[in-house]
């Protein structure tokens, strides 16, 4: 099996699961226990959460534990409504951003606030001009990912935060996709709330964090406890945490020797691919992207059968198709940045990790050819098209 | 996700291809959903449809209804041929997940308007069959 959607998860690797293993059956304390036998898991906690503030220059205090990206999400920006309704109801983010952001959103619409949609330009980086024009006096909160899940562009995201302080305004960003991978900085970035989520660097599922600076006074949004200082109820996932904290730990020392690995192997993907299968594009900026996201729309193809083909030659990849969403329309990150819809259809990402050899690498553009050449000889739209050329 | 008469389908479509000079051709679906199915019909002169082939820009399911509705009309008079419903592509490939159920729908729709094209060009009506909509889309929506 090549695995190259390390963009939907990662697996844990055995350095990570080894200081993990000891919070299942041996160390199963409740850590918030009064006992000394609790006291073991409550400091590996503490020594996660520092860990997880490392990497991005926070202070071990401004770090919460969650159960992923999406609730880190859900928390930030309703809880920063929530605060703020009686300076304004005004929220900014941008069209690409992931579901989790957008829904959430789309939420607080319906309870009256007022969402501005920021659009991108087309290799999917924020408009900062529409973004500052759109600041309002009642603007509460600006939301701008860090880097984008599908087609792996990142953000302004220092630009984005100084504007935000600027006028005022907090402001969160989705790491998600950006934590562990590229270099951040909330202090530097101007950044006030930040989500991340474990599993998508090597740490296991359902486990995430939200940074909050010190100061901004949300409200809890997990009522029941008063673990995480009485921010977030629940009992600690203390494998989770741990693992967190043994992931964020490496990939802090390794974060520069893992992007220039991937980024070789990725820039070779893309060479290949763009150079070697006609009528292909690279989606996203071509400088400005995650160092392991490789994006591509095939003409005259679509995305699932793509996948399915790729999956029977052992190859795990992903689209942003409609049909592996289950809805009709693709992907509104490939139409925001302009794609028209019939070219949106044949998208491919492929998202490696350091772990990838070039030999799989190859491996895969071969497969590639071969199966787009075989959707293309059974696709009346290059049908059309070769009959256009003659 | 899919049966495996679909992967089956899928992984070795039946009739793939055009027909030159063809008796009848119809395409349907649109980009913009993501399903654009061609189907080829050679019918003989006593209206027995004797080739079917395809062409389909799609998903697995798009592949496999059209690679099936081939099968299904070939050999098959016009009559004959207006009873492969959607329902019948969806029954012979052992079902399809809800979320394609559309696909069937299309190759219905594309068996439809290669013969509607057919009676075009030979100047006769078949008896049961309608102008075929170009927007499935619209057709699922009226049913919902």
């Amino acid at each position: 099996m090549i695995y190259l959607d390390n963009a939907a998860t990662t697996r844990v690797t055995e350095e990570v699961f080894e200081q993990i293993k000891p919070y299942f059956c041996e160390q199963y304390a409740n850590p918030s226990a009064i006992y000394s036998f609790a006291g073991k898991a409550m400091s590996a906690v503490d020594e996660a959460r520092k860990n997880a503030a490392e990497l991005i220059g926070a202070e071990t205090n401004e770090i919460y534990f969650t159960a992923g990206g999406s609730e880190s999400d859900n928390w930030a920006i309703k809880a920063a409504a929530e605060l703020n309704k009686d300076k304004g109801r005004h929220i900014i983010t941008s069209t690409i951003e992931h579901h989790a952001v957008l829904h959430t959103c789309q939420y607080l619409e319906k309870q009256g606030y007022e969402v501005t949609y920021v659009n991108v330009d087309e290799n999917g980086v924020v408009r900062l001009d529409e973004l500052e024009k759109a600041i309002r006096p009642d603007t509460i909160l600006i939301t701008i990912m860090t880097a984008n899940n599908e087609i792996g562009t990142i953000q302004p995201i220092a630009e984005i935060g100084a504007l935000a302080k600027k006028h005022g305004i907090l402001f969160h960003t989705d790491a998600v996709q950006a934590y562990g991978h590229i270099p951040i900085n909330v202090n530097e970035m101007n950044i006030d709330m930040l989500s991340a989520s474990g599993h998508k660097l090597n740490a296991p599922k359902g486990v995430g964090i939200m940074y909050i600076r010190k100061g901004v006074r949300i409200g809890s949004f997990i009522h029941g406890g008063a673990q995480e200082r009485s921010r977030r109820a629940g009992t600690l996932n203390t494998a989770g945490i741990v693992g967190f904290g043994a992931a964020a730990k490496i990939a802090k020392e390794k974060l520069e020797e893992n992007a220039k690995k991937e980024i070789e192997l990725r820039d070779y993907l893309i060479k290949r691919v763009i150079d070697e299968i006609p009528y292909t594009r690279l989606n996203g900026d071509a400088v400005k992207r995650l160092p392991n996201n490789a994006h591509f729309c095939f003409r005259f193809i679509e995305g699932e059968s793509l996948l399915i083909l790729l999956d029977q030659n052992g190859i795990c990849a992903s689209s942003g198709s409609a049909c592996t969403s289950g809805s009709l329309d693709p992907s509104h990150v490939l139409l925001a940045i302009g794609l028209p819809h019939e070219i949106a259809h044949g998208s491919l990402r492929l998202t490696l990790s350091a772990e990838n050899t070039k030999d799989e690498i190859d491996f895969t553009v071969e497969k590639l050819k071969e199966i787009v050449a075989r959707l293309r000889s059974m696709s009346p739209l290059y049908e059309d098209f070769v009959k256009q050329q003659a | 996700m899919y049966s495996e008469k679909v992967m089956d389908h899928f992984n070795n479509p039946r009739n793939v291809g055009e027909i030159e000079n063809p008796s009848g051709v119809g395409t349907v679906g649109n980009a913009k959903c993501g399903d654009i199915m061609r189907m080829y019909l050679d019918i003989d002169e006593n209206g027995v449809i004797q080739e079917a082939k395809f062409k389909t820009f799609g998903c697995g399911a798009a592949v496999a209804t059209s690679s099936m509705a081939t099968e299904l009309v070939k050999g098959k008079t016009i009559q004959e041929a207006l009873q492969v419903t959607n329902k019948a592509v969806m029954e012979a490939l052992d079902g399809l997940p809800p979320v394609k159920v559309h696909c069937s729908l299309l190759a219905e729709e594309a068996i439809h308007a290669a013969l509607w094209d057919y009676a075009e060009k030979n100047n006769i009506k078949i008896e049961g069959l309608q102008k075929p909509v170009n927007d499935i889309e619209e057709r699922l929506e009226e049913e919902e």
